[in-house]
């Protein structure tokens, strides 16, 4: 399994998970869990995604996330799980 | 499983507190280069670099994208280019010619730096690297992006003092050979006592010859991520401090091990070391002066200065080991006066001297680093400066280091710009009361006896 965490951060609009989850099941990248919370006034949302069985490539996948954020007005990021698990997991 | 504040405080770290990897740097062994025909080393060299090093820059720039975390420079180190060209080389011409084969490799190759072009002489120097340093004003203002250190000195062999007064010479030379840009040849000029054979960062990075045909070591970087951590120990005391600093030193050097083993895997080019150095940059909020301020100074450079420098250190040290197996190159506190905000402050304002930094380098990374002197200090004085610090390092046993530029036709109250992640600098005081009977004596000073610490 590839891991991928992507988050979203911005002003809550509707229809942001909508947009998100329609890319991600255009691209083959399976959604595994989704969290969200308010911090520092902003949205917050994270999601854990497998992309083992997506026929894009990353690279691909992070810029057009980047690119529909731009569109939404919210900071969508998609980075590979094991920074976050180096950094918080011995 | 991750949870979001995990995942939140690792992107506030990169987005907000500059956490970055501040360098992958390539270590290219030149050894099987060498011949003694001047125009076939250079082809020689040319070609192995841009060989070995053709994917370099484009997988750090996929690994950044992949993992979100800026990776602000690819470097190169090759062997010190006194072993590989002293054969060949009989002229200063011929070194020049070698220093533009490996800055046009550099810039094919698309890096930021490459360093190497480098001799070590810490107990004696040979015909061919004394001709290298004397070629080093030509060879730093006639190329870009080629770095150059020189190693004057070692616990085990002493200083070459006679390597100590002709660099005082040179580094005047060079600064004069680029006065015409805030004498900036010498920013690329690093004067070491026990230099690291693995060090990622420049100008003083080489590949040392206990290393193999190539290597990938990784600088990382964070002084931002330690200040705004230490927002939360404010008040605190010594024990929270540093549990704190050693927590987050340990999260940045995870970022920089992921980073090496994806790049040595990527390359297929084995993983050498970490060096997990705070590494600052002129940007406010990015800067070890800040972090020695939140400590509890005033203003760095005032008394208290040193003993927070050298909690920092071990701690960012204790903190890092345990993230990677392979930790090596400088490791600790970077204290490079023009590229942190805060210590460039200091030292306009006069609370920061160079005798204070200079006790600074006894329990920081390096030494030294990045000060800006009058451009008419005498070679003398700058040899002085140098022997001070490399006698400092051979009696602690550590890696010291002098750049200083004498910027030319510029005095106290001016002052450098250097641009980009080489900031800009007040020209500082230096003390010229006279060593010039001391510098020219000629010889070495002996090592040091190893038994009756005091």
């Amino acid at each position: 399994m590839n891991k991928a965490i992507i988050t979203v951060v911005g002003q809550d609009t509707v229809g942001i998970i909508a947009r998100v989850c329609t890319y991600l099941s255009q691209s083959d990248v399976n959604v595994l869990d989704i969290s969200q919370t308010i911090i520092d006034g902003f949205f917050n949302m994270m999601m854990i995604v497998d992309y083992s069985d997506s026929d894009k490539d990353f690279g691909t996948v992070v810029d057009d996330l980047d690119n529909l954020g731009e569109k939404i007005g919210v900071r969508i990021r998609c980075q590979r799980e094991e920074i976050f698990t180096k950094m918080h997991r011995i | 499983m991750l949870n979001i504040m995990e995942v939140h405080e690792t992107n506030q770290m990169i987005e907000q507190e500059k956490l970055d990897v501040r360098t992958i740097t390539m270590g290219i062994s030149l050894l099987d280069c060498v011949t003694d025909d001047v125009p076939t080393l250079c082809d020689n060299i040319y070609r192995k670099i841009t060989t070995t090093a053709h994917d370099l820059v484009a997988t750090g720039k996929a690994i950044e994208r992949d993992y979100g975390i800026p990776i602000v420079n690819k470097r190169i180190t090759v062997t010190p280019i006194s072993l590989v060209a002293g054969g060949a080389c009989t002229t200063i011409d011929d070194y020049v010619a070698v220093a533009h084969a490996l800055d046009r490799a550099a810039k094919e190759v698309g890096v930021d730096l490459i360093g190497g072009f480098s001799a070590l002489v810490s107990k004696s120097m040979t015909a061919a690297e004394r001709l290298l340093i004397r070629s080093l004003p030509r060879v730093l203002s006639e190329t870009d992006i080629v770095c150059s250190s020189v190693n004057v000195g070692s616990t085990k062999t002493g200083i070459d003092m006679n390597a100590v007064e002709l660099m005082g010479h040179i580094v005047k030379d060079v600064a004069a050979a680029t006065a015409d840009n805030d004498s900036y040849g010498c920013v690329k000029l690093v004067v070491f006592c026990n230099a690291p054979d693995d060090n990622p960062f420049m100008a003083g990075g080489f590949h040392g010859v206990t290393e193999g045909d190539a290597v990938i070591n990784v600088g990382v970087s964070g002084p931002g991520v330690v200040s705004r951590a230490l927002d939360e120990a404010r008040g605190k005391d010594f024990e929270f401090l540093c549990e704190t600093i050693k927590r987050t030193a340990f999260k940045i050097t995870r970022v920089g091990q992921l980073v090496a083993q994806e790049a040595s895997r990527r390359l297929g080019v084995p993983f050498g070391i970490i060096d997990l150095s705070l590494a600052p940059t002129p940007a406010v909020g990015d800067s070890v002066g800040e972090v020695l301020e939140k400590i509890g100074l005033a203003q760095v450079g005032g008394p208290g200065t040193t003993a927070a420098l050298a909690m920092l250190n071990d701690q960012v040290k204790k903190g890092g080991i345990m993230a990677s197996s392979y930790v090596g190159g400088l490791s600790g506190a970077f204290i490079p006066v023009s590229e942190d905000k805060n210590m460039i402050d200091a030292a306009g304002s006069g609370n920061l001297t160079i005798e204070k930094l200079e006790a600074m380098t006894c329990v920081c990374s390096v030494g030294l680093d990045m000060i800006a002197i009058p451009g008419d200090t005498t070679a003398a004085t700058i040899s002085g400066i140098i022997a001070d610090e490399a006698a400092i390092g051979m009696v602690n046993q550590k890696t010291t280091a002098v750049r200083v530029i004498p910027v030319a036709g510029k005095g106290v109250g001016d002052s450098a710009e250097f641009g980009g992640l080489m900031g800009y600098a007040p020209i500082m005081p230096v003390n010229n009361s006279s060593c010039e009977e001391f510098v020219t004596r000629g010889g070495r000073i002996p090592a040091p006896i190893h038994s009756f610490k005091n």
